[in-house]
């Protein structure tokens, strides 16, 4: 690509060509949740909790973690590649805990 | 034959593993800042017990992307003696050194108090100095130290004789007793108890000795 350069040779960075690359904002939440297999004490306590309280009928609670991220990325299959490979490395540990994913693009 | 101590901020049983290695055992310890890039020529590491990184996410989940652990995966890849207490255990796993991982325990309380241990796998790198089938005595001080792995693991587990050390009355809810696991090559032992607060007979009790002794190699 020819790119313009300014009168010392040094990149331009006021040119709009090359300021115009488009990088796209998306906000993602990913849910963590033990998997079913794995006790969740805290989450008993509380149902425990919540019967004392007098709610009647509930039937299962289980605790887990919301996180709430914002990136940016030149499309959405970029962003999910990398909230996806963030998910599983390091927010959540698959041989205990579940992840999913919602990920929209920010205005 | 200097032993490596890894220091995370929010490590608390740094010094007194250096205590117990130094002081009582006569064998000389090197701190090594998680943030180091080289574990300088040291012939056994230990990951030290505590609240690395104060327990956020997971507990030693971050720890376990410290720069310095790429170095003691190398270490441990290449036979070098690896010793996880604790925290140094959780870190173990989310490292990916040693299977499963540790939860919450069953009773969700922090749980500090001596407990009785079978040794189960005295073939491996750290447990040499006792004999298979002896009970041993080694106070436990986690509120997460509950093991768990799905049943292809476990099986693994056994099938290898990686469980090194079960609980005779299992405190924490952990699968089959599981106090402590070894990998295949027994070069990398992973336990929640404490060895090295039980090296000093003022502290009531001497079991831990032989473990860390181990690093006299």
């Amino acid at each position: 690509m020819n790119t313009p350069t300014a009168p010392n040779g040094s990149l331009n960075c006021e040119d709009p060509h090359t300021r115009n690359v488009s990088v796209l904002r998306f906000v993602a939440r990913v849910q963590v949740q033990l998997r079913p297999s794995v006790l969740d004490p805290a989450g008993e306590a509380t149902k425990a909790a919540a019967n004392r309280l007098g709610i009647s009928g509930l039937q299962k609670l289980r605790i887990g973690k919301a996180i709430e991220l914002e990136l940016e990325a030149a499309n959405r299959e970029e962003a999910m590649a990398s909230v996806e490979l963030l998910s599983d490395r390091l927010l959540a540990n698959p041989v205990i805990e579940n992840w999913s994913v919602v990920l929209e693009q920010m205005e | 034959m200097t032993i490596g101590i890894v220091v995370f901020p929010g490590s608390n049983c740094d010094r007194d593993l250096a205590w117990a290695l130094e002081g009582i055992l006569n064998i000389p310890t090197r701190f090594l800042w998680h943030e180091n890039t080289s574990i300088d020529g040291v012939k056994g590491i230990i990951l030290p017990g505590g609240f690395s990184y104060g327990d956020y996410l997971r507990c030693g989940a971050l720890a376990s992307f410290a720069p310095l652990l790429n170095e003691v995966k190398d270490f441990a890849d290449t036979g070098g003696p690896v010793l996880g207490i604790c925290n140094g255990f959780q870190i173990l796993t989310e490292l990916g050194l040693l299977p499963g991982a540790l939860t919450k325990n069953q009773n969700l309380h922090f749980i500090c108090e001596p407990c009785e241990l079978l040794v189960n796998e005295a073939s491996n790198t750290f447990l040499n100095g006792y004999a298979k089938n002896e009970l041993i005595n080694l106070p436990i001080a986690h509120g997460e130290g509950k093991y768990h792995c799905d049943l292809d693991t476990f099986d693994d587990l056994q099938q290898n004789n990686q469980i090194a050390l079960s609980y005779s009355n299992n405190p924490n809810g952990s699968l089959a007793d599981i106090a402590g696991i070894c990998n295949k090559k027994g070069n990398v032992l992973g336990l929640m108890p404490h060895p090295e607060r039980a090296c000093d007979p003022i502290l009531g009790g001497i079991d831990g000795q032989r473990l860390l002794k181990t690093f006299m190699g």
